[in-house]
């Protein structure tokens, strides 16, 4: 099924209102949640498991994914009972290595970048070649960039039709879109490119590429989390969210947890439908872990770099 | 791949995120029984009664009661330091010892926020964040006018007025008292402060403080005791000023109390805050203002928004996502950082909502209660709603004052204004719409003292606060915060 623009649909998106005061006061309220004891752990090993671990340089190599894939599967040898990643995410060109390395019958999921990322300015028939090689070459799931040239500039249809077209080229794969939100300047824009990526198709939409500052904030979140709510009670259909890019530390990954299930509620608190775009935070929630375990911290010298 | 369900789509918000509780550690210790601070010091008392924790209804202290003789030596104090000390001080040096309270505030900041939770109920994520903050803010506010009072009369010769008596209530007792002295001192008044019967812990901390900081004998003496000693500060003959924030009932008593006399006085009383929410609005942030409107301190809030007008075209939708996000707040333990909504603050407060619960039923109200777990110990009450209530309706017309939220519609901004309007208070109100033309009309329609555009229960010191009509008369905070005090502005 390939979703059709409508001009009235596109109004609607674009009439979007956010209040910048007010969502920032509701993340304070939510930034002052205090996580301790068994809910620290279970939301640490949950943060743990909802990773998508990421290595995406022009100067990745196939040894440095086999690395990525060695961490994904088993984080830290120490402590053997804490889940895997969701994910690993990289370049197409590195989809073939990731695939020989997790195996045919992987438990971590191959997510891979396509459409000319990061900036998306490519004509179309290449993104979508990419996009098919890449699930060829094994990607269960494809992160696509939107042009937010052509959002910035009011070409809804363009950037519409392309997350359509791309859809249709993934097949089984799942489809994140990531709204580059630090290059939409305002809430009300990522609100609108929130619904737009749903209606298009989307089966999860992603703040972020990780290349542009800011990334995944916490008022960039909660607005995308409500576009899905907001989906969900119109049409029953669940939309996967995946901040990524700047989260770092265990403390600000719990408190998205906390975003999500406060916004979304407890369906939502699973790795199938909630991502972390992330290369450094794994080391942090194994660190704070480990603490659990020892009653102090380790240096992060304990901790392998991926 | 998507799910898809044929039941109406529905979020499992309540009790999607257990917590392990996370309770607030920092000592904060109570006395077996209190008695009054007069001249500097602290003194013994009689007629004693007891404060009790809302949260679990155990007694925390037994505290005397102030008698017409302990009144008359606490006025007798004020009036000596008010003629030998602090009237005559310099303004530069009168700031110094405000500066010094506020500093003390903060450095004590989380013992004052513990014990303010224990005896008063409310959560410890606002008294951490909120109460004493504020408090610490006023007193920096008023500390930086002390020494340029000709600036705030231009062609005035401002005077202290002399002594102050101050009743304050029970729903922010430290905060109140904050807002009540740091005037009053800056402008060279001395004070008789008196803290509500079921909330007289904290003031009894500011008095350490004021001992910690060297501040003159006389100049904030602090009597205990109920209705009576409140009423024997404001109609004491050698009091100059009086200020009063508690119900219009009690309102009106001292006003007749005082006629004649040539006391000055402010009000701070009762309102019924309507609060607009125009269908352009951006309507999450909306209920998020909402939420802080009414459920802010359990609804002990003189400025709620208690009645909430919605666009009839948007009404029930609204009334969804309100539900929805009423479902997640946590109500519990008081101490516990995580708590949302804490105890009603007295057994005698939590009949008098459950009478208005009644009422509002008998009335034809549907009264919705948020499925959250309430504790089985203690005062508690879930965030409530009426929808289906009217103008009419007694649930409508008279402060609640708790955590209960009566839902009304309207069609045109005219009607809006038309029904915020129709109260007898004019504390507080609040307009929600993305349109900015729209928010100006409708907020210098409304017949209140204090309007917030997109947003509810916002405060600061340098803002002054204060109603018409039957929710009172005077300012305070801000620059008008200082004309109450002060005598030759005119």
């Amino acid at each position: 099924m390939t979703s059709t623009f409508s001009p009235e649909a596109a109004r609607e998106w674009r009439s979007a209102r956010v209040d910048d005061a007010t969502i920032n006061a509701r993340i304070s309220r939510v930034r002052s949640r205090s996580i301790k004891t068994d809910t620290k752990v279970r939301l640490l090993k949950l943060a743990l498991s909802m990773i998508d671990l990421t290595t995406l340089e022009g100067a990745d190599t196939p040894e440095k994914v086999r690395a990525l894939c060695r961490k994904a599967e088993q984080p830290y040898a120490a402590l053997p009972d804490l889940p895997h990643t969701a994910a690993v995410c990289v370049y197409p060109n590195l989809v073939p290595v990731a695939a020989a390395a997790l195996g045919a019958d992987r438990t971590v999921k191959i997510a891979s970048v396509a459409t000319g990322f990061p900036s998306g300015h490519v004509p179309l028939r290449l993104k979508l070649a990419e996009t098919e090689a890449a699930v060829a070459a094994g990607a269960d799931e494809i992160d696509m960039v939107i042009d937010r040239g052509a959002f910035l500039s009011g070409d809804d249809e363009k950037v519409f039709n392309e997350i359509a077209a791309i859809k249709g080229a993934c097949g089984k794969a799942r489809l994140k879109v990531i709204l580059e939100t630090g290059e939409l300047g305002t809430l009300d824009n990522v609100a609108a490119a929130s619904r737009l990526a749903i209606a298009a198709g989307a089966d999860f939409i992603k703040t972020s590429t990780g290349k542009i500052k800011p990334a995944a904030t916490f008022p960039v979140v909660l607005v995308m989390l409500e576009a899905i709510r907001e989906h969900y009670l119109a049409t029953g259909e669940m939309i996967g969210m995946k901040p990524a890019g700047g989260i770092r530390d265990a403390k600000t990954a719990l408190h998205h947890l906390v975003l999500v299930a406060e916004t979304l509620g407890a369906a939502w608190m699973t790795n199938e439908w909630y991502r972390f775009g992330a290369s450094s935070l794994a080391n942090d929630l194994l660190r704070q872990l480990q603490r659990r375990e020892d009653g102090y911290y380790q240096s992060p010298r304990r901790f392998s770099v991926d | 791949m998507t799910k898809r369900t044929d039941a109406k789509p529905a979020l499992q918000l309540a009790g999607a995120l257990d917590l392990s509780p996370a309770p607030e550690s920092c000592p904060a210790p109570i006395k077996s029984r209190y008695g009054h601070f007069i001249g500097g010091e602290f003194v013994d008392g009689d007629d004693h009664f007891t404060t009790v924790n809302p949260a679990t209804g155990e007694v925390l202290a037994e505290v005397a009661a102030g008698s017409d003789e302990t009144v008359d030596q606490a006025v007798k104090a004020a009036r000596k330091a008010a003629d030998g000390v602090w009237g005559k001080m310099s303004g530069a040096d009168r700031g110094k010892f405000l500066y010094r309270i506020a500093r003390r505030i903060q450095e004590r900041s989380r013992e004052l926020a513990v014990l303010e939770t224990i005896d008063n109920g409310k959560p410890i994520r606002e008294t951490r964040d909120v109460d004493i903050p504020l408090a610490a803010q006023h007193f920096f506010y008023y500390a930086g006018w002390a020494d340029k009072l000709q600036y705030a009369v231009p062609g005035g010769n401002p005077t202290p007025l002399g002594v102050a008596g101050q009743v304050i209530p029970w729903n922010f007792p430290f905060l109140m008292a904050s807002w009540k002295l740091a005037p009053a001192l800056a402008t060279g008044n001395t004070v008789v402060l008196k803290p509500a019967e079921t909330t007289p812990l904290s003031a009894m901390l500011l008095a350490e403080i004021l001992q910690e900081v060297d501040l003159p004998p006389g100049v904030i003496n602090i009597v205990n005791g109920a209705g009576r000693t409140g009423g024997a500060v404001m109609g004491h003959p050698d009091i100059d000023k009086v200020a009063f924030t508690g119900s219009t009932n009690v309102g009106r008593i001292i006003m007749r109390q005082i006629a004649g006399s040539k006391k000055k006085a402010t009000m701070e009383l009762g309102g019924k805050g309507a609060h607009i929410v125009f269908a352009d609005a951006s309507l999450d942030q909306a209920v998020e203002g909402c939420i802080n409107g009414i459920f802010f301190n359990q609804g002990h809030v003189c400025c709620a928004g208690s009645r909430l007008l919605v666009e009839e075209s948007i009404a029930e939708e609204f009334l969804e996502r309100l539900k929805r996000r009423v479902e997640v707040l946590r109500i519990g333990n008081p101490l516990d950082k995580n708590t949302d909504i804490g105890a009603i603050n007295s057994v005698k407060q939590l009949g008098t909502i459950n009478k208005y619960l009644d009422i509002g039923k008998n009335e034809g109200a549907n009264v919705w209660q948020s499925p959250c777990p309430v504790p089985d110990k203690g005062f508690f009450l879930p965030p409530t709603i009426m929808s289906g209530v009217q103008q009419t309706d007694t649930v409508v017309r008279e402060e609640i004052f708790g955590p209960v939220l009566s839902v009304l519609t309207f069609r045109t901004p005219a009607e809006a204004i038309k029904k915020a309007n129709d109260t007898e208070y004019g504390l507080a109100a609040g307009v929600w719409s993305e349109k900015n033309s729209k928010l100006f009309e409708v907020a210098h329609a409304l017949n209140a003292g204090i309007v917030w555009a997109n947003g509810y229960n916002l405060f600061d010191p340098a803002s002054p606060f204060g109603g018409v009509r039957h929710s009172g008369f005077g300012r305070e905070g801000g620059i008008a915060g200082l004309w109450a005090y002060m005598g030759g502005i005119s």
